[in-house]
């Protein structure tokens, strides 16, 4: 079969002259410029993308650089965008992406490029680092034998141990888009696996730093990692079990645990969300500066007539909603 | 047809423009609507991420409450519809959590079975009411405008709960709508990714920026407008665009549109009817395309 194969190719002679030149929209305005070059290639049906990059270096143009190693979903190098979207070339088939029997190749636009489709992993690395991936071992440690944990324990962390390193979810974190500074779905991923790790004496201290700002509470729950790791890590619901914990060891100083209480309460008081109250309360009633910075935005919806209803009553028959509450347990139990 | 009709919160408090355009396009779509008027807030993720039975608990009440009026029931909420499709997600495959569930609804006098359907109005649109109908109702054709669609996160994603896997198509079902009222869909990266709102207290800025440059891209991709089927999409992009803007330091004025004011337009109700005229970004510009005033 013949496919066409675009790729996007970065390296200091981009703008040449050789390919179409573009940059891309926000929030990638600032990423480098790619010149797009097309490859026709001839592979069967069920080859993968990988398969038509090399066979571009091999046959067509060996100056083109792309970085792999297993082709098999184990070393976690070719991670790109392919047609925009954040995948591993060595597992993603022509076919179930092509348009028309055409695809689009390029280093991922929210990562710095080292050339062609290799981006830099610098980064990806620091944020690992950053989360202190590795056990700090409970006193005493086991003399003469290995330390013994039971199987349940270890099962929870079987998602996160399943990681590659591949950094696809890092590149489409739509919070990373934006703040290079957030740690991101792998390293929080990783960090949850410490956390919840039987074996590590600093639970308590690693909830309160992932709890900091740029941790796990600048998830923005998109569910955009967990859509695209190929691993089934799910590094979102790491996250979120992390800010859970997080609540339950104590470190409700941040406006993701009173956003999460005052919606409870509102929901446990009325049935319904109070809009009115849970902004300010999310910011903390003496956090003059956050409640002033949302002024303009509730000034505006006022005067657009778009402010909930002062009074906020209760859905007929709240005891029934109450009621679940009651026997759940309200925010923090289970 | 009779759809048990769950609103949401911010439809019945800082998006009532969405409620009053949902409550004009119904009987022109045939759509008997239900109101649950006795249902709890979905909890929004919010509180499943604390307490995920909480959460389970109370959207088992509110889907047992659809079935009990014998119909299925309908969002006009991505948020409502990614939380309900996951609840019921969970309770159709985990009977133990059923059992545990029901157990806990008891004195409620609801039992949740799962005989009803959750839609949001996007769905029901093309998969229950059918395109051709729809088209047919058009009066007035929105020719020449500009829209780019605002997906967002909860209608697309986790897929397995929204039913993606088996209806791929769901994932272009707004650009159907969009074309169908005589309108041009505006294609742009980031009509599926998240506008931000879910962290707008836990890190302004940050938030802000994500609705801010989604919107430098659709108009720099030229839409008039964008259309989304989330009132949270709609609270960071209009609500907050104006301070959206200064985060992203340059101004944006792109008006946002729910799916059924959009659909409103094209049905012949005036923008004041469909409250237009009470947004935050200025509608104006975009209407006069379609020689309409607010
Ligand atoms: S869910 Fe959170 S970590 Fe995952 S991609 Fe979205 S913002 Fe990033
Ligand atoms: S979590 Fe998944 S996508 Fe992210 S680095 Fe690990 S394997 Fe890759």
């Amino acid at each position: 079969m013949k496919w066409t194969i675009e790729v996007g190719r970065y390296d200091r002679t981009a703008g040449d002259g050789r390919g179409e030149v573009r940059s891309y929209p926000p929030p990638y305005e600032n990423a480098p410029q790619r010149r797009y070059q097309t490859f026709e290639v001839d592979l069967p049906d069920h080859a993968m993308v990988l398969d038509a990059l090399i066979a571009i270096r091999e046959y067509q143009d060996e100056s083109l650089v792309v970085r792999c190693a297993c082709r098999s979903a184990i070393c976690g190098s070719c991670g790109m965008w392919i047609n925009g979207a954040a995948r591993l070339a060595c597992i993603t088939k022509l076919r179930e992406v092509a348009r028309d029997g055409k695809v689009t190749v390029e280093a991922p636009p929210s990562m710095p490029v080292v050339r062609d489709l290799v981006w830099d992993m610098t980064p990806f690395w620091q944020k690992n680092r950053a989360v202190l991936p590795w056990l700090e071992n409970k006193e005493p440690v086991p003399q003469g034998e290995e330390y013994r944990v039971p199987n349940a324990a270890m099962e929870n962390l079987i998602q996160e141990v399943s990681c590659i390193s591949c950094g696809v979810c890092v590149m489409d974190c739509e919070s990373f888009a934006v703040n290079p500074d957030f740690l991101g779905p792998a390293a929080l991923a990783k960090a949850y696996r410490y956390v919840a790790d039987p074996r590590d004496a600093k639970t308590h201290e690693r909830l309160g730093r992932y709890s900091q700002p740029n941790g796990v509470w600048d998830c923005t729950h998109c569910y955009e990692c967990v859509a695209k790791c190929p691993k089934g890590v799910a590094p979102m619901e790491q996250i979120l079990k992390i800010r859970k914990l997080a609540v339950e060891a104590g470190y409700r100083n941040n406006s993701g645990t009173r956003h999460a209480v005052a919606f409870a309460e509102s929901v446990a008081h009325s049935g319904r969300l109070n809009e009115l109250t849970l902004m300010p309360k999310s910011f903390g009633l003496f956090n003059i500066r956050a409640q002033l910075q949302s002024l303009p935005a509730a000034f505006n919806m006022l005067r657009a007539g778009k402010l909930p209803p002062l009074l906020h009553p209760k859905v007929p028959h709240v005891e029934r909603i109450k009621a679940i509450f009651k026997k759940v347990g309200g925010m923090f139990s289970s | 047809m009779k759809v048990a009709f769950w609103p949401g919160c911010v439809s019945k408090g800082a998006c009532p423009e969405l409620y009053v355009a949902m409550q004009k396009i119904a009987p022109v779509l045939g759509l008997e609507l239900m109101e649950l008027y006795e249902a709890p807030c979905t909890g929004a993720g919010v509180l499943s991420e604390q307490n995920p039975e909480l959460a389970y608990s109370l959207n088992a009440l509110t889907l047992a409450m659809a079935e009990q009026m014998g119909a299925d029931l309908m969002t006009i909420c991505s948020t409502c519809q990614g939380v309900l499709s996951g609840a019921q997600y969970h309770l159709t495959r985990d009977e133990a959590l059923r059992e545990r569930v029901n157990r806990t609804l008891a004195d409620s006098g609801f039992q949740y079975r799962g005989t009803a359907r959750v839609k949001h109005l996007l769905w029901l649109l093309v998969e229950d009411v059918g395109l051709d109908r729809v088209a047919g109702l058009v009066k007035r054709r929105l020719s020449g405008l500009r829209v780019a669609p605002f997906y967002g996160c909860y209608i697309l994603r986790p897929e397995e709960h929204l039913g993606l896997r088996e209806k791929p198509e769901r994932a272009t079902y707004l650009e159907k709508i969009i074309e169908l009222v005589g309108a041009t869909p505006v294609e742009y990266h980031g009509k599926s990714k998240c506008c931000g709102f879910p962290m707008l207290t836990f890190n302004r800025e940050v938030s802000l920026k994500m609705a801010g440059k989604h919107l430098l891209e659709a108009k720099s991709k030229g839409a008039d407008v964008l259309v989304t089927p989330c009132p949270l999409c709609h609270l960071n992009l209009d609500g907050q665009q104006p301070d959206a803007a200064r985060v992203v330091k340059e101004p944006i004025g792109t008006p946002i549109f729910h799916l059924p004011q959009l659909l409103g337009l094209a049905f012949g109700f005036e923008p004041a009817e469909l409250r237009l005229n009470h947004h935050v970004v200025n509608t104006r510009l975009a209407l006069e395309k379609v020689e309409l005033k607010v």
